[in-house]
């Protein structure tokens, strides 16, 4: 059993639990949703005093909260516990094309550069212009498109397109028009610097 | 006691997340550059089967645990905002190679850096809720 755990799941094995988690949230009377976090936590620092975005009372999501609690957990299980035993089998031409701009293949797993490049993430990286443009503008990206948007690839893409909602598929078509601007035009600059 | 159950949901979440390599930068990179059905297989699985269970919920009545409906509350529509913030929010996932769930697994794996991205991320959604008045929806 736990081989089976620590083996990489099949996409299809993957899709199935991330429909279960969206089912059991919504059998427990809630919706599966991560990024409305971000703006809980903002009304938490205590933004609902000036704004009226964030005037609202977070303790109704603190279920979420819990959650998001739970999937760093879930995170950090998988990861000292039940780690794969080989690399991600990233395809070749990916990690061909990923060489050439200078961002090493996916190294052994257990390691933490397994999942994301060290070149982009280790430490020292914060203090350099292309670190602080993927990690710090990077993240501002995310908070303020999922808000205006309203959901991120659980709120739309999962829960919103199984529920045949129309906006949300206008959402993951801008999900796309983004992520392939970036992947193909401005993060090649990026890598530059 | 429900505060474990919403828990335990969300370690279950993280760990799929690490399983299914969702969390990986490397894999949102290969999505993007079409070079790997993995990922899609992934969402596209999911949504199948999402709907499926849904329209069968509808179909059947199924409620939550405590006899409410089920939260599937229709969207109103419009373009702007959903076209002008995903975009918005597509930029960010492929740059950090992270959606909102994963960027808190990737913490809880020991990627400190992925903490930068959180905090840059509320501030984002701060931002984001001042200008929120003035941007088309």
């Amino acid at each position: 059993m736990l081989d089976v755990l620590s083996q990489p799941w099949h996409w299809s094995v993957s899709g199935l639990a991330i429909a279960t988690v969206m089912f059991l949230l919504l059998y427990a009377g809630k919706e599966f949703g991560v990024s409305s976090n971000l703006r809980t936590m903002c009304t938490i620092a205590g933004a609902g005093k000036r704004y009226d975005f964030f005037d609202i009372d977070w303790r109704a999501q603190r279920w979420n909260l819990l959650f998001v609690a739970g999937s760093v957990i879930g995170g950090f299980l998988a990861f000292y516990f039940f780690s794969s035993p080989e690399p991600v089998q990233l395809s070749g031409e990916t990690v061909d094309y990923l060489q050439s701009v200078g961002i090493a293949a996916p190294g052994p797993a257990g390691t933490p550069w397994s999942y994301v490049p060290r070149e982009l993430f280790a430490a020292e990286e914060i203090f350099t212009l292309r670190g602080f443009i993927v990690l710090v503008i990077g993240g501002f990206l995310i908070g303020f498109g999922t808000r205006w948007a309203g959901g991120c690839t659980s709120g739309h893409a999962i829960s919103g397109l199984s529920n045949l909602q129309l906006p949300s598929l206008v959402a993951v078509i801008g999900f796309f028009i983004g992520g392939l601007l970036m992947s193909w035009l401005i993060l090649p600059l990026i890598l530059q610097f | 006691m429900r505060s474990l159950i919403y828990l335990t949901i969300g370690i279950l979440f993280g760990f799929v997340m690490t399983k299914s390599e969702a969390i990986s930068w490397f894999r949102i990179q290969e999505m993007f550059r079409f070079e790997s059905f993995h990922m899609y297989g992934i969402i596209g699985t999911a949504v199948v089967v999402g709907a499926l269970g849904i329209a069968l919920a509808k179909r059947f009545g199924i409620h939550a645990y405590d006899g409410s409906d089920l939260r599937l509350k229709p969207k109103d529509f419009s373009i702007p905002r959903y076209l002008y913030g995903g975009i918005v929010f597509g930029l960010g996932w492929a740059i950090t190679g992270a959606c909102p769930g994963p960027m808190f697994t990737l913490l809880g794996q020991g990627i400190w850096t992925i903490g930068v991205v959180i905090l840059s991320s509320i501030l984002g959604t701060f931002v984001y809720g001042i200008l929120r008045p003035r941007l088309p929806h």
